[in-house]
């Protein structure tokens, strides 16, 4: 048995040992996303050991991944191959880990164009709260073999069971790359971008701080180059992608409370009060307001989105409150899967 | 196909209670006259010869006449059914345009067949917002007939797209040929509105990229009609590609082929087709639709490469130079739009090609990794050797998806129980190099054995945990898509002789 595996087991025999008691667990990883949603009352379970690459063949586009692996490695060993998770995973902390970035289901700039996290998920294998260690989905593209619990996995914070190692589909690096900066309202940029949306350009990245739309094109050589020549405008240092999505632009110090707010891309401007920060296109937008938390959402739900409050402490939801319908059936698929409820309770909200 | 000697007792593929649990009872007559009594308006079906069309979907050796076969045009008439069929403990099945080719819509005898075929409506077409919403009956090819005015298209092109519909895409997950690009119907929805067994509105996903809570829509998408009914649909709509152009390469050995499309891929060239045709197929097709295959080729592949046209034509250069450099003795680039067109007719004909050289054909589909690929093809040339049995092959090389094609003649006493045996095999041979006993047709009924060959009774107790959480009961398309415990147990004591796993040389993964 490998340390990796041995570490899996341990996890597994702590796991069951907490099923047996019906005692709580907090899982935990390098603790760079812990400010997402509620604390959690429970025993903390480091989820950090089992760690490393299990296979990764650069011509079948997957890799396999332990979730305790730090996800710059991961990163690093793709890039190395001349590929990337195309959803542009957040980091927030120098030790991320690939099961983190799974459980929270957080990606980039490029989503609106590449998919989420939970679209490059190709399986993975869980500890559940029936105390198994099992696989859902597998290493191929295309698989339709039972209920797709893998991507349901994804985002749902540790709710559902324990991650110990998931495959995703990998693409290769675009051959070019350009970042432009031009000088536009928000309304007249996301009239723009709803023209744009409807041609084959090759946009990757589309943010908006209230003056300059900020643009980044990837694509093969001409691509690029002709859309840029198109386009006009200032040239943008791509480093500025990368400031974004770790939210270390400097709209981000701003102390009011911050919330993320998830909408149709083509919404106009939402009127509340405080500064916003359009990313994905216009369908992520950043808010920081010292607005009622029932303003916020109200002015979300209105749109047909959700708002999320990323600042701890602020409320005790902070994410959008479910339907009663689909409260239930979350409580229900809770109650399936993690009947002693010990993984995570009340990460997301408070009822489960 | 035709059917023969399905009531023998094996392991049969009619839902069978001793396998499968029991079914509760039902009294036809009653439910009838309460459904007209809640819904005077509603088109019910009940007599023999008006059921006989909806006894089997796209696997049509297995047919079962269904108690009743309902047809609402209100999302209100099929909430009432459902409630009804809650209260009244009805198991029901819901079935599109009845395309599917796993039996995912295969009827029960005591239950009621749920069509969903006359929502066909088209809501909305929103081209700045990029998506369609429509009615679960609307059939796929229809969206992108109706996005074209504005350069848009819905990418998932599962074969059956002329005819399938949107709300059986979903329920399958529906693939297509260019998944490896633009993915299944999951990477392609935003939002689906469902009913559940208790006839609540549940909506999965949003008009946003996200959605709060758990990700029920890609848990719902691919569920086979298990967790409840689909009652609209949105989708993404995608700009169409500027140019399109296809290289079609021939080979004189599958395994050289193989290395070509890892080539590809690992020249950092995502294409958005790339699909590979042994002989067999290549000369069916060939004698079909006069492609201008190859029909002394070993194996052909076609790479289709989309985008902006400068990006494609740079494309083109090098995956031609990748193709010679693995030792295509051939490489054709498609000269004109009539040209391409004509590549790609053989490819998407080379179902009906094989229909004509042979009296009946059963299409598998499992998908592999793609470096197993000469392993895989070797042992099925074995397998169809050691059943005297020809099978000819495609494959979506791109994503690993293929489709066998076993030929066999249903009137030769015996054939398609051999052949059934064959594909079986040929699926566990799938999951024995790491891959999946279904990559876009769905498990169904049709593979409801090979699905205790993937999964072990911890995988499939945490499945019923899913279904459990939607539809305690078991009411919703009983008998599909995850096999009993008990089912599973008497496949395995049939299956394995003498303590002898099937392909014991490999390595279990």
């Amino acid at each position: 048995m490998t340390a990796a595996d041995e570490a899996t087991e341990l996890l597994l025999a702590q796991v069951r040992a907490a099923l047996a008691d019906g005692r709580p667990l907090r899982i935990e990883g390098s603790g760079s996303k812990a400010f997402l949603g509620r604390p959690v009352e429970g025993e903390p379970l480091d989820a950090r050991a089992p760690r490393g690459i299990v296979r990764y063949d650069p011509t079948e586009l997957v890799v396999t991944v332990r979730a305790g692996t730090p996800l710059a490695e991961l990163e690093a060993a793709l890039d190395a191959a001349g590929q990337m998770l195309p959803f542009e995973p957040p980091h927030f902390g120098p030790g991320a880990t690939v099961g983190g970035m799974i459980a929270t289901g957080l990606s980039g700039p490029r989503r609106p164009w590449s998919g989420a996290v939970r679209d490059f998920v190709l399986g993975c294998r869980v500890i559940t709260g029936l105390g198994t260690h099992v696989r859902f989905g597998g290493e191929v593209m295309k698989n339709v073999a039972g209920y797709d619990v893998s991507r349901l996995m994804a985002g749902s914070f540790g709710c559902l069971g324990l991650i110990t190692e998931v495959s995703l589909k990998v693409l290769p690096k675009p051959r070019a790359r350009r970042s432009l900066l031009l000088e536009m309202s928000l309304p007249q940029a996301l009239a723009r971008l709803a023209e744009w949306g409807r041609q084959p350009l090759p946009i990757s990245a589309a943010s908006h701080d209230g003056r300059y739309l900020r643009l980044r094109l990837e694509g093969g050589e001409g691509s690029v180059s002709a859309a840029a020549a198109r386009f006009g405008g200032e040239p943008l240092d791509d480093g500025y992608w990368e400031a974004l999505r770790e939210l270390r632009l400097p709209f981000f110090l701003d102390p009011r409370p911050l919330w993320r707010l998830s909408l149709p891309p083509n919404t106009p401007p939402l009127e509340l009060p405080g500064e916003q920060l359009v990313d994905w296109g216009g369908a992520q937008r950043w808010l920081k307001t010292e607005a009622d938390a029932e303003n916020v959402r109200a002015a979300a739900a209105a749109v047909g989105g959700h708002a999320v409050c990323w600042t701890p402490g602020r409320t005790d939801s902070p994410f959008h409150p479910l339907t009663p319908v689909a409260l239930r059936y979350h409580r229900q698929l809770k109650a399936r899967l993690d009947p002693r409820g010990i993984f995570n309770p009340g990460r997301m909200y408070a009822q489960f | 196909m035709q059917a023969s000697h399905l009531d023998e007792p094996r392991m049969n593929i009619l839902y069978d209670e001793r396998l499968d649990g029991p079914l509760p009872p039902v009294d036809k007559a009653a439910v009838l006259a309460e459904l007209r009594a809640r819904l005077p308006e509603l088109e019910v079906l009940h007599e023999p010869e008006a059921l006989k069309p909806y006894e089997c979907d796209g696997l049509s050796a297995y047919r079962v006449t269904p108690m009743l076969v309902v047809l609402p045009r209100r999302v209100e008439e099929v909430q009432e059914i459902l409630r009804l069929c809650h209260e009244r403990r009805v198991p029901v099945v819901a079935r599109g345009a009845g395309t599917g080719l796993s039996g995912g819509a295969l009827p029960l005898e005591r239950g009621i067949l749920l069509v969903m075929s006359r929502f066909n409506r088209i809501l909305e077409i929103n081209p700045e917002g990029r998506y369609a919403r429509v009615q679960p009956g609307v059939r796929n090819l229809a969206i992108s007939q109706a996005a074209a005015p504005y350069g848009l298209y819905y990418a998932p092109d599962p074969s059956s797209q002329i005819a399938c519909t949107i709300g059986g895409n979903v329920a399958e997950n529906a693939g297509g040929v260019h998944c490896l690009k633009y993915g299944l119907t999951v990477h392609n929805l935003l939002k689906v509105e469902i009913l559940t067994i208790e006839g609540e509105r549940l909506v999965l996903g949003a008009d946003a990229l996200d959605a709060p809570g758990f990700d029920l829509l890609a848990l719902f998408t691919g569920s086979e009609g298990m967790l409840g009914v689909v009652t609209e649909v949105t989708v993404k709509l995608l700009p169409k590609p500027e140019v399109a152009r296809v290289l079609m390469a021939s080979f004189d050995d599958v395994e050289k082929a193989g290395r070509a499309v890892a080539d590809i891929i690992a020249a950092g060239i995502v294409p958005g087709g790339l699909e590979m045709m042994d002989n067999l197929s290549i000369r069916a097709a060939e004698d079909f639709i006069h492609a201008g295959y190859p029909v002394e080729a070993e194996a052909i592949l076609l790479c289709e490469l989309d985008g902006v046209e400068s990006d494609v034509e740079d494309d083109c250069r090098r995956v031609e130079a990748v193709l010679k450099q693995a030792g295509a003795t051939e490489v054709r680039l498609a000269r004109d739009e009539a040209e391409r067109a004509r590549f790609w007719a053989g490819r998407k004909n080379a179902f009906p090609a094989v229909g004509r050289i042979s009296p009946d054909y059963y299409c598998m589909d499992g998908t592999i990794p793609r470096r197993e690929l000469a392993r895989v093809l070797a042992g099925i040339a074995r397998l169809g050797a050691e059943y005297g049995l020809r099978v000819a092959n495609v494959f979506h090389a791109g994503d690993g998806n293929m489709h066998p094609l076993i030929l066999y003649d249903a009137n030769k006493p015996g054939e398609l129980e051999r052949t059934e045996e064959l594909g079986g095999k040929i699926l566990e041979l799938c999951v024995a190099v790491g891959g999946t006993i279904t990559g876009e047709h769905g498990v169904g009924r049709e593979k409801i054995n090979q699905m205790c060959v993937q999964f072990g009774p911890d995988e499939l107790t945490a499945f019923h945990a899913v279904k459990a959480a939607f539809d305690p009961e078991g009411l919703l398309n009983p008998g599909k898509n995850i096999p009993t415990l008990h089912r599973c147990a008497e496949f395995g004591r049939m299956h394995v002789h003498r303590g002898q796993l099937p392909f014991p040389e490999l390595e279990r993964f």
